[in-house]
């Protein structure tokens, strides 16, 4: 319970930095409208199949993530606060609040894409209830996994590069039932047309969650 | 009644051994000094002590009335002051202080921050952020976060690093205080902050 509780502090104190410094909401949103620009004009009034929609989608979101949510870490490393977060609280509190920060982040990026890309591409979902139950479930692994991999690669000298290549194979089975879940939502099929996927998705998220709580410790205290 | 023991602590880097089998006990009434030129190690076993760091062989204990304590319990205890160790620049002093207060469950009391500044010599710059501060002032608002909680064991890693003569002088009085009745833990390079030890530890000798 303590830990929690200290999770949410050390949340509403990221939430305050980046608020100041708005590092990670530049990065990450800058991306995504790029990309959904370039991709839009690109295709004119062109109508693409759902094989090309569905996983343009989660490229934009996968790189997009990877563009910001590592700074959560990178940027205690750098300031040199993270001996000061080590000695007044337990890892597991640090990567609650930080895991939650980036939750948070990557429905903010979610809620501002998604019309975007609704809009700009002219796509229609089939079937809204699987198309955002499956954004749920990708953003839950999603941020476990960069959260992890953040707080490993905040202690590497090439961190941008080093945090892609490490957090893509990790990532893939959250792409690939995700590509292929969100092509089913689009083309308007139910939730058991997409339950194994779902069910992929939601595994993965529970398992990455749990074994990042409990490996965290050995990657937060040196 | 705090104790603290270090049983044969030794540290390596890249297998360069730079201290081996370094054994203390203190309690509380008592300080202790590390001295030692640089590189000899004082600020890794400064780091072990508060638990930042892993020791290559050895371990640390703290008791309280003779049972043994850990995790949570010790580091609500421990108030470190370290020039590696920084605070939330892009934050107020204010915030800052709410953040530690809170993280430590306790109530966020603007005038006991207040009492704490005026201490230190910051009266008045609670709602500045942090990056408006000098060098010196940073280090006199890390004493502000230190002793926030009453540590019981307080650390210092060259304690009057960055600061003028009237900030050495508060850090002094502090030691003091701290080492009638609590435990003094510091690393120092400088001759007259060394007699503030009951003991004291040579490294690299």
């Amino acid at each position: 319970m303590h830990s929690v509780r200290e999770a949410y502090f050390i949340f509403l104190k990221d939430f305050q930095l980046e608020f100041r410094s708005r590092y990670a909401l530049n990065a990450i949103f800058l991306f995504a409208v790029t990309t959904l620009t370039a991709v839009s004009f690109s295709i004119g009034p062109q109508r693409l199949k759902t094989e090309i929609l569905s996983p343009l989608l989660w490229i934009i979101l996968f790189f997009s993530a990877m563009t910001g949510l590592s700074h959560i870490f990178v940027r205690e490393e750098e300031q040199q606060t993270a001996d000061t977060l080590r000695l007044v609280t337990s890892s597991t509190a640090v990567f609650l609040g930080k895991w939650f920060f980036n939750l948070i982040l990557l429905i903010a990026l979610e809620i501002i894409i998604i019309p975007l890309y609704l809009a700009m591409l002219g796509v229609e979902v089939g079937n809204s209830a699987v198309f955002f139950t499956v954004l749920l479930l990708g953003s839950l692994g999603l941020s476990s996994v960069a959260t992890l991999i953040a707080a490993i690669i905040s202690q590497a000298s090439a961190k941008g590069a080093l945090f892609a290549v490490l957090s893509f194979p990790i990532s893939l089975p959250v792409l690939i039932s995700g590509i292929h879940a969100t092509r089913i939502a689009l083309e308007g099929g139910t939730f058991s047309d997409g339950l194994p996927d779902l069910q992929i998705l939601f595994s993965f998220s529970v398992v990455i969650f749990t074994l990042s709580v409990l490996l965290f410790e050995f990657i937060w205290r040196k | 009644m705090w104790q603290i023991t270090a049983s044969q602590l030794s540290q390596k880097f890249n297998q360069r051994l730079v201290f081996e089998n370094i054994s203390f006990q203190i309690s509380s009434g008592h300080s202790l000094a590390f001295i030692g030129p640089n590189g000899s190690g004082k600020t890794s076993l400064i780091r072990i002590i508060c638990g930042l760091h892993r020791p290559y062989h050895g371990q640390i204990q703290f008791t309280f009335k003779n049972r043994l304590v850990s995790g949570r319990q010790v580091y609500s205890q421990i108030g470190l002051v370290g020039p590696y160790l920084q605070l939330y620049n892009q934050l107020t002093a204010f915030e800052n202080y709410a953040f530690f207060a809170r993280i430590r469950g306790l109530a966020v009391d603007s005038s006991h921050l207040k009492r704490l500044m005026d201490r230190f010599g910051l009266r008045g710059r609670e709602l500045d952020e942090l990056r408006t501060f000098s060098s010196g002032m940073l280090q006199r608002m890390k004493y502000v976060i230190a002793v926030m909680h009453q540590p019981e064991c307080l650390i210092l890693d060259e304690p009057t690093a960055n600061l003028d003569e009237a900030g050495a002088a508060l850090v002094y009085e502090l030691m003091q205080d701290q080492r009638k009745n609590h435990i003094l833990i510091f690393a120092t390079n400088e001759s007259s902050e060394v007699k503030l030890g009951d003991n004291h530890i040579a490294l690299g000798a």
